[in-house]
């Protein structure tokens, strides 16, 4: 009796949790095919009466959305081709190279990991501000080449690199940086595809960063341009929602693409970490 | 001797990044704060100051910063133990041989994580539309009067909870879950022979053996959700009657809206000191033979 009553519980339970996780994002996209107007009606639509991406339009003809859509592609790209570059080659080294120090300086770093990134804000604005990077997409990129948590990822996957591997294509006489691109690059491809969409999403949601050292309209990414969009369009809920659709979707598609590799890194850090 | 030379050139470009544009400032925000560095220093440096722990004891003594804290610590104390509920919950039942379709329910409980931050905030804006918003709808339903979700100080925070629940439960779901998914089997099975209730493996076998990730999860949950800042900066400005003014919101006025970077560095250094401190407690208490559950 008690059995045949817990599966349909269970069931019903993830069911309802789940349609209340996904009902405001179902609800931005239904609204944001709304005419302008129509999501203030009372009671308030769940469905369009009559679809239109005209929201959209006038996002990406008066608003400057395609703008800003191309500022977050080239950042979130460049900030996470570049940091993979630096991430991985370290997070090797730590773990199979020697170097006087490797150890200690590690374990400063993971030290390090508690400081929240906010304590060092203030002064990275002057510091970039010195360098002529303020306002610019350097400002955004340059402290985003790097991350301990990039590095500690990697490390923890390449200590299961076999050294014998290793020493036997020294001993054919391959150089550091061959045995790093042919034999290191291919073993290492899973945590790679993580740590790429990690920072991949990292950098398009990153908010508070780009919102202090972006000023220039211009050079906004989507979130900033999104935030000051919605203080000065209160009442135009329907392309608020277009806004948040075009900000949401790419992430959430190479989410759903990867989201094998995102969640084995997230167990990964998780419980290593 | 050469592999040495040529290790350094794998890990100097990362380690540079990270010492110049992190380690460097973090230290610098420690002797900054003990400046007066504010718009006249950004001008000509030579105005700059010291001031000794001036700006700390200014702090203690504004009551807009404690304001700030107490809202934060609010957000903490209500926000972490209900969003940590939420992940061990939907983690049980993803977890639970009964469940079907695990791999989509898994994918819909997480993908507001992956979200992005703002744009969802925008969202539930909306939703929280004292007149035309869903939540009052629905509410409404049950008999309740409308409430003034964002526009009421007695709300606001309520609601940016409730929001941020939505928005990070997933994230503890999945590292719950890969514990549960290491607890061994035969513990159930010694369990249930010994006439233990669904109630009583949960709390005599499932609890103690997850004790180690709760702690971790509570220990990277306290420290994320005291750097609340976006959610009230789109969602509420601060407002109403500052109730919804986090430590980092502050931060961020007193240094890029008025330029007290001096005070700004300071505030970031009382948010990480209370931050470590929480976190260090936690590890002492939980050391200590049961301390934990």
């Amino acid at each position: 009796m008690k059995r045949a009553l817990a599966a349909p519980i269970v069931n019903g339970l993830l069911i309802a949790a789940a349609a209340v996780t996904l009902f405001p994002l179902f609800w931005m996209v239904s609204t944001s095919l709304m005419p302008p107007g129509e999501s203030t009606r009372f009671p308030p639509p769940l469905l369009p009466s009559h679809a239109t991406l005209g929201n959209y339009r006038e996002l990406f003809a008066h608003a400057g959305l395609g703008r800003y859509l191309a500022n977050s592609v080239l950042l979130a790209t460049v900030a996470t081709l570049v940091s993979l570059v630096f991430n991985v080659s370290a997070g090797y080294a730590f773990a199979k190279l020697r170097f006087a120090g490797r150890d200690r300086i590690f374990k400063l770093l993971l030290g390090a990991l508690v400081i929240p990134g906010q304590v060092a804000m203030v002064p990275l604005f002057l510091l970039l501000k010195h360098m002529g990077l303020v306002n610019s997409y350097g400002g955004v990129i340059v402290p985003a080449m790097a991350s301990i948590f990039g590095i500690f990822l990697v490390r923890q996957y390449a200590l299961s690199i076999p050294n014998e591997l290793l020493e036997a294509a020294r001993i054919d006489g391959a150089s550091e940086f061959r045995i790093f691109r042919i034999i290191v690059v291919p073993l290492l491809k899973p945590i790679i595809v993580t740590l790429a969409v990690f920072t991949l999403l990292a950098t398009w949601n990153d908010f508070m960063w780009p919102l202090i050292v972006l000023t220039d309209k211009d050079l906004y990414t989507l979130p900033v341009a999104l935030a000051s969009l919605s203080r000065e369009h209160v009442q135009d809920d329907e392309m608020m929602m277009a806004g948040s659709v075009v900000t949401i979707l790419p992430v959430l598609a190479v989410f759903l693409l990867l989201q094998r590799y995102y969640l084995q890194g997230l167990m990964a850090g998780g419980i290593k970490g | 001797m050469r592999g040495q030379r040529v290790a350094w050139w794998f890990v100097a470009p990362a380690l540079a990044v990270i010492v110049v544009f992190f380690f460097l400032p973090v230290g610098a925000a420690l002797l900054m704060s003990l400046t007066d560095f504010d718009i006249y220093a950004l001008a000509d440096i030579r105005n700059l100051r010291f001031v000794g722990l001036g700006n700390y004891i200014l702090l203690v003594q504004t009551p807009l910063f404690w304001q700030a804290f107490g809202n934060t610590l609010y957000f903490v104390i209500v926000g972490v133990p209900l969003s940590i509920g939420v992940s061990l919950g939907t983690a049980l039942l993803l977890n639970s041989k009964l469940a079907r379709l695990k791999p989509l329910f898994r994918t819909a409980l997480f993908a507001p994580v992956v979200t992005t931050l703002v744009a969802v905030a925008v969202i539930w804006r909306y939703l929280f539309n004292t007149r035309y918003g869903l939540l009052n709808y629905a509410l409404s339903g049950v008999g309740f009067s409308p409430i003034d979700w964002l526009g009421d100080p007695h709300w606001a925070m309520p609601a940016i909870i409730v929001f941020a629940v939505w928005k990070n439960f997933g994230y503890n779901m999945i590292i719950l879950l890969a514990g549960l998914q290491n607890i061994p089997e035969e513990l159930y099975e010694a369990a249930r022979l010994d006439g233990a209730s669904a109630w009583q493996q949960l709390r005599y076998v499932t609890l103690p053996m997850l004790s180690p990730i709760l702690l971790l999860v509570s220990i990277l949950t306290i420290a994320g959700y005291f750097q609340l800042f976006a959610e009230p900066y789109v969602m509420t400005q601060g407002g109403p009657l500052q109730s919804t003014v986090s430590v980092l919101y502050f931060m961020y006025e007193e240094g890029f809206k008025w330029w007290n970077l001096g005070s700004a560095s300071a505030v970031a250094f009382v948010l990480f000191l209370v931050i470590f401190a929480i976190t260090a407690l936690q590890l002492r208490y939980t050391r200590r033979p049961g301390g934990w559950t």
